[in-house]
């Protein structure tokens, strides 16, 4: 797993897509799709793992649009810091 | 039936605790006489007869214990005070200097010692966090505006200009501290406090602890801040560093009763102590709904009993404060204006 999950594995996530970190008071927002995507890191899928069980749930081809709006998301959870990159 | 006396009841725009402390109190059982202590006629906590079940006002701390004293002795003739819970920093001074006379009467009050209230107070707060081994940003002093100018003129802008109890105003240029120096001064006298800005989220720890490393805190994290720098909505949050910083204040000073840390968390999770305030916040109550009644457990340890070896409360818990009116009439509270207090209660 190319990310430290443990700051994700706290978040309060609601079935509505708002996420609590409930040690900064930090208060995000997302989508459903965003939501599966947080839902399968925590439960322990890798980036690739992620973008077939997308594909199968959107019925989305696993090409350059799918691995790109991927990236962007996961980017944007390595930026906030809700996703931190694993040092090993 | 027991009385207690809170202060500190000027529900305003830039709240005193006083309110949400008899809150916490009420909500949580507490079924004796609750007796306001105000300094002006229309604090807004002391004309509702739903929180104060009597009212009186006390001379300004500047007129001294002496003056103090007399006039609680007054109240204490009418009430038989149980115990006192100051919610003003500028009055706890002339209370450590009558805790004496109050017990002679028996009359309860959990306050840190004078030690422990300088060690806290600006003029020593940097030095003494550095001895406990918690960062704070630069806190420099000036007696003048000479060397306001050459002070701000050394030091990276913005900077915080602000008063020794109340008062904070972000200066972005040298003129704009000399400006709100001159406001702090007039109102404060010197020396005026120039602090750096620290960037970061604004995080606070409302404490309660019994001075021998016994301790119960919850922390905040504002959501929306007046104008005045006051947090106006908040979320409760467990951050486990300023529980930390709070159990390492609280025992390293060996505090005994209320305290708010206030806290600036950096984008690397640094923690920066800004300030302490030796009692509750204004935001109290949330520790109530959070499901840890801070100034309940006080309460407790006034009447003598331990603070819980470990405590818990619920995060994501939101507050706002909510602006509305309350109603009296003038004939209600016309003894406010004549003898300087109110009497709500049906029979004494």
């Amino acid at each position: 797993m190319p990310f430290d999950l443990h700051k994700l594995q706290q978040y309060a996530i609601s079935a509505n897509g708002l996420i609590f970190d409930p040690e900064t008071g930090s208060i995000f927002t997302t989508n459903q799709t965003g939501l599966s995507i947080l839902n399968h890191l925590k439960a322990g899928l890798d980036p690739d793992q992620v973008k077939e069980r997308l594909a199968e749930e959107y019925e989305v081809p696993t090409g350059e649009v799918l691995d790109h709006d991927l990236n962007d998301f996961l980017n944007q959870l390595l930026s906030l810091h809700i996703v931190q990159e694993n040092d090993g | 039936m027991v009385s207690l006396a809170v202060s500190g009841l000027a529900a305003v725009d830039n709240p005193a605790p006083g309110v949400a402390v008899i809150r916490c109190l009420r909500e949580e059982g507490f079924a004796g006489t609750i007796v306001g202590l105000a300094y002006d006629v229309l604090e807004p906590g002391i004309l509702n007869r739903e929180i104060v079940d009597a009212a009186y006002l006390l001379p300004y701390p500047k007129a001294g214990k002496a003056a103090l004293l007399e006039r609680l002795v007054h109240i204490h003739e009418r009430h038989h005070l149980h115990a006192i819970i100051p919610c003003l920093d500028s009055e706890l001074t002339n209370l450590i200097g009558l805790e004496k006379e109050l017990a002679a009467r028996s009359i309860r009050c959990i306050l840190p010692t004078s030690a422990q209230l300088k060690a806290v107070s600006k003029r020593r707060l940097t030095g003494q966090l550095a001895a406990l081994g918690v960062k704070s940003p630069e806190t420099r002093f000036a007696s003048g505006p000479q060397e306001i100018r050459k002070i701000v003129e050394e030091m990276d802008l913005p900077v915080f200009i602000k008063g020794p109890f109340y008062e904070a105003y972000k200066a972005r240029t040298v003129e704009e501290a000399l400006h709100f120096s001159s406001i702090v001064a007039d109102r404060w006298g010197y020396p005026v406090i120039i602090q750096e800005d620290v960037k970061g989220e604004e995080i606070n720890a409302a404490v309660v602890s019994d001075g021998k490393g016994g301790c119960a805190a919850v922390c905040m994290k504002k959501l929306v801040i007046t104008g005045k720098g006051k947090g106006w909505t908040g979320v409760s949050i467990k951050n486990e560093k300023l529980l930390a910083i709070a159990r390492a204040i609280t025992s390293g000073i060996g505090w005994r009763g209320p305290m708010e840390i206030e806290a600036i968390q950096g984008p690397d999770d640094t923690i920066w102590v800004i300030e302490i305030n030796p009692r509750f916040p204004a935001w109290i109550y949330l520790s109530k709904a959070a499901g840890l009644n801070l100034p309940y457990l006080l309460l407790q340890m006034i009447e003598g009993r331990s603070l819980p070896a470990e405590s818990d409360y619920r995060t994501g818990v939101v507050f706002s404060n909510f602006t509305t009116n309350i109603i009296t009439e003038i004939g209600t509270i016309e003894g406010l204006f004549t003898a300087g207090e109110v009497h709500y209660e049906k029979e004494l």
